[in-house]
């Protein structure tokens, strides 16, 4: 029975495999191909489902536009749902079966350093719309999210210069992004002449659902006569126990505002918000921004999706800035050939959605402006600081002992990501 | 159309009233109101400080205006008015006299936005102007913000609001707000240890939260005295919290007890491992999903009754589901645990992806009724109403599900088939269909579980895969089997769950507990309660 069982499973397997070389084969003559890895099960399927829509929906307005080099675009989508291992395995099918030109895809962290070592082997590109902590540059990478100097430290000088904040919770989810960004605030806080005792560090594990004893210590921290404010990388599905477990604690963000970066318009569409207008999150998007290039987009992308109600957030702004910057590339160069594309991808600058220009830095990240917004009754957010121009995405984190002495240039003829300026030797501390 | 006459004669009451106020004060406060609409936040600060400088009573309603968001600047001339939206159309109303003056599009108004900072100085500055309202709630309100912000030049005014206030609660209130004020002025050290004392009597993390800060600055007898009453506040508060840790330690129990109790039916008592078990609370949360919005659009006035409706759908869907899943799958499987594992869960995610194609893969918001939000103070612990309702509804699931076990024929049956399967059938029963229905009765007890969890947890399709593995730790440490066994386990892991939360963190915690149950099935393999006797065996 088993044996059966498997013969048939490798017959299927070949099946597969044959199918969709011959498609490859056949299609590759008319179209430029673009692979969408983007979780569509699993938990991470909350927030990367959207993704994988905006893509389509950006493909289809270039197609619109005539397509690219007199070519169609073909969007390739795959799903690696949620499963690290798996993200690479399909980034591999993406790339040596699909033949797509460039990947657009991944969310967490973990998932970004499963799929990295397969983009180096077979030397593709991949963008990364999300904000993450910073401490790598890769060639084939390009990082369309914030890096923390786009987001986490802009909002804590927010915090201590508006709200005169003095002590903080740094709340978090147990994993590498979380992590790493609070290793990085609590040193850029000290700098700043912050006492130990007035930080505290909290970690919960994913989907963390029970808040209560964690929000009455917040509760308890905040009355030491201390202005406090809570400082949120808590991740995905656990937000929404958290701030209904703050709304029916009281904690107004009058008393202890909640500044959280990785809460958007998507993440609010599951909660009431009336009780915590006021609470912070800090990206480079909002919504809510009023510029006509936004409207715009707003109108084209609730008709793409044929619903209203539909939102939109930050990431999305990423990989709009990303598809623009990779199409401009391949204009630029001619062709859709890795190293080509790769090489002309640096200085290359699209209008973002906030009313100005980003453009890729050679350290393979991007410029933008920083933007907090404080939660509204209705779900969207209110823009009530920004960065007076824009903000070069720092990788290598200044405040960090580990990675203060090291840059990133992938021009020639440095082309090194982790370049340091006191050993004057490419490859790290 | 009533409301409308009502609303007509509280305007029109309004306007005679408005209209009695001295004309020169009216003149006067219109240009500090106009000021709210220039500048950034900083000059809306100060804009807001000298409106209610003025101490005029229809101050207070522009600041609430402006706390609300509906009041906005008009573009043309830079006017701010009171606006109305009523389906719309935009009607302006004059914030100083209350008078209508006409309307305007939504392009040219813009809204006075706030900050927190913004926020904070309405509500010192509503404080100030409401502290001898004729209404009790706008006064407790207003001491409230006094004694949070503790400004100093307030004194006068809470002197006086105190030799007025007849209500001995909200002069209390006031009391203590004038001695947060005190330690914060600069009166003689007598007075500042007498506000101590006050201070100290009220207790709370409120009144720490004063002392410490001022402990920052005081000097000999005065810190003395802020230092001890500080210790005593400390000591109380220590008491409290060990109470709170017991009555978290409960609701998570109470939550466990939830998710588990189903399961202790279909694995406890019929030997199925249904790893398909969080999906049937999955399917109850998305049942009440399915309800409020149903609710929202036709019947809004239904909704505080949206989860007392949703109780009963959400057991039926599940325990169909459940009867189904037995009927189509497990039955063929009895006595094989490996394949009813590996098929079971192969129908999670089956359930799981059909959910995600039919309702999306993003959260579905399931509202609080009004009943379940909010929260109440005994003494110093908070006890939010939506936790105390899930302990209240977990205790009388239980219950109802013993007395249906003990007193009704289904329980008789259903204890007869599980203790002697050959014997019960000889004696008539049709056994296959008590199969069924206690399968059905695991499930739907899991839906209704999804119908309170949908209160405290993300309605999400992964919502039941946060609790599979609870619910298993839960009726293996209680002892499969024995319901009572699954009551005491809940309790007993959430209870130790909250004690070690502040110690090791909520990582940690999890992993004790986790190491702590291990380490107990080596000792006793059959949990907490094991069954004895010839039931072992069946």
């Amino acid at each position: 029975m088993f044996k059966k069982t498997s013969r048939f499973l490798a017959a299927l397997a070949t099946a597969a495999v044959l199918g969709a070389g011959v498609s490859g084969a056949s299609a590759q003559e008319d179209t430029i191909k673009v692979g969408i890895l983007h979780s569509l099960s699993g938990t991470m399927a909350i927030s990367e489902t959207t993704l994988k829509d905006t893509m389509l929906f950006l493909i289809d307005e270039q197609n619109k536009k005539g397509g690219l080099l007199g070519k169609k675009l073909e969007a390739v989508v795959v799903d690696p749902a949620s499963d690290w291992p798996l993200f690479a395995e399909k980034a591999r099918e993406l790339i040596s079966v699909d033949k797509v030109s460039a990947v657009f895809g991944c969310w967490t962290s973990v998932s970004r350093k499963s799929v990295l070592p397969v983009f180096k082997e077979l030397n593709s590109i991949l963008f990364y719309p999300v904000q993450y902590e910073g401490e790598e540059s890769e060639r084939n990478v390009f990082y369309t999210g914030a890096a923390p100097n786009q987001q986490a430290i802009p909002a804590v000088d927010y915090l201590m210069n508006e709200e005169g904040v003095q002590r903080w919770v740094l709340a978090g989810t147990d994993y590498v992004y979380p992590r790493t960004t609070n290793k990085i605030l609590e040193a850029y806080l000290k700098a700043k002449g912050v006492a130990a005792e007035d930080i505290m560090i909290n970690y919960t594990p994913f989907g963390h659902s029970d808040w209560q004893t964690i929000v009455s210590d917040i509760k308890a921290f905040g009355s030491a006569g201390k202005k406090t404010a809570v400082v949120s990388t808590i991740n995905g599905d656990a937000n929404v126990p958290f701030y209904k477990e703050l709304a029916n604690q009281g904690i107004k963000a009058e008393d202890i505002p909640v500044v959280a970066f990785s809460v958007g318009e998507e993440e609010l569409a599951g909660i009431d918000t009336g009780p915590l207008v006021g609470h912070l999150a800090a990206w480079n998007y909002f919504e809510s921004v009023d510029t006509p290039e936004n409207a715009d987009f707003i109108a084209k992308w609730k008709a793409y999706i044929k619903n209203d109600k539909r939102v939109t957030n930050d990431p999305m702004e990423a990989h709009y800035i990303g598809f623009n910057m990779w199409v401009k590339a391949v204009e630029k160069a001619g062709t859709t050939d890795p190293d080509a594309v790769i090489d002309a991808l640096v200085g290359v600058s699209v209008p973002n959605l906030t009313g100005g220009y980003s453009a890729m830095m050679p350290n393979h990240h991007i410029t933008k402006p920083v933007l907090i917004g404080e939660i509204q009754a209705d779900g969207q957010f209110d823009v009530v600081w920004n960065t007076p121009g824009l903000v070069v995405g720092d990788e290598w984190s200044d405040f960090l002992p580990d990675s203060k002495d090291l840059i990133s240039d992938w021009r020639a003829p440095l082309s090194c990501g982790n370049f340091n300026v006191a050993t004057g030797k490419c490859g790290g501390s | 159309m009533t409301r409308f006459g009502a609303f007509l004669t509280v305007l029109l009451a309004a306007l005679v009233l408005l209209a009695a106020v001295p004309r020169s004060e009216a003149a006067e406060i219109r240009p500090l109101v106009d000021a709210l609409g220039k500048g950034g936040y900083s000059e809306l600060d100060a804009a807001i400080g000298a409106l209610a400088a003025t101490g005029d009573p229809a101050a207070a309603n522009v600041l609430q205006a402006l706390g609300d968001g509906t009041l906005q600047v008009r573009k043309s001339d830079g006017a701010v008015f009171i606006v109305r939206e009523t389906g719309g159309s935009f009607t302006l109303v004059d914030p100083v006299t209350g008078a209508e003056a006409g309307t305007e599009s939504r392009g040219g108004l813009e809204r006075i936005r706030v900050n927190n900072r913004v926020r904070r100085t309405i509500a010192a500055a509503m404080g100030s102007l409401t502290l001898m309202s004729p209404e009790i709630s706008q006064r407790r309100a207003a001491v409230e913000t006094i004694f949070r912000s503790g400004d100093p030049t307030q004194l006068p005014l809470l002197d006086e609001a105190i030799a007025r206030e007849s209500d001995p609660a909200v002069k209390q209130a006031m009391v203590e707000a004038r001695a947060s004020a005190v330690l914060k002025s600069d009166r003689p050290e007598a007075d500042k240890i007498a506000a101590v004392d006050t201070l100290r009597t009220r207790g709370g993390q409120d009144a720490l939260a004063l002392l410490t800060a001022a402990s920052g600055t005081a000097t000999g007898a005065l810190k003395a005295a802020i230092d001890e009453a500080i210790g005593t506040i400390e000591g109380t508060l220590r008491l409290w919290q060990g109470a709170q840790n017991i009555w978290y330690g409960l609701s998570l129990g109470s939550v466990l007890l939830l998710a588990a109790i189903g399961l202790a039916i279909t694995f406890g008592v019929m030997g199925v491992i249904n790893m398909a078990h969080g999906e049937m609370v999955m399917i109850g949360a998305y049942t009440t999903f399915v309800v409020q919005e149903f609710i929202r659009t036709s019947a809004p006035w239904l909704f505080d009754w949206s989860l007392a409706i949703a109780l009963p759908l959400a057991f039926l869907v599940a325990g169909a589901v459940g009867v189904a899943i037995e009927r189509g799958v497990i039955r063929f499987l009895y006595g094989r645990p490996l394949e009813t594992l590996l098929a079971t869960w192969g129908l999670s995610l089956i359930l799981q992806q059909g959910v995600r194609t039919i309702f999306g893969p993003t959260n579905r918001q399931v509202g609080n009724p009004s009943w379940m939000s909010g929260s109440f103070q005994i003494g110093e612990l908070a006890i939010t109403y939506n936790r105390m309702w899930i302990i209240v509804f977990a205790l009388a699931v239980f219950a109802i599900l013993i007395l249906v076990l003990r007193y009704t024929p289904f329980g008789l049956q259903m204890r007869a088939v599980t203790q002697n399967r050959p014997m019960a059938s000889s004696m008539g029963i049709r056994t296959p269909w008590v199969d069924a229905f206690t399968f059905g009765l695991g499930s739907g007890i899991a839906g209704i579980a999804g119908v309170a969890l949908s209160q405290v947890d993300n309605v999400s399709p992964d919502l039941g895969q946060s609790y599979i593995i609870d619910s298993f730790m839960v009726v293996v440490f209680g002892g499969v089997g024995n319901l009572w066994g699954t009551l005491v386990g809940a309790l007993t892991l959430g209870v130790a769950n909250k004690f070690i939360e502040p110690f090791a963190g909520a990582v940690l915690g999890k992993i004790l507990v986790l190491v702590f149950i291990i380490l107990f099935i080596q000792k006793r393999p059959r949990g907490l309660f094991a069954l004895k006797g010839r039931a072992v065996e069946a």
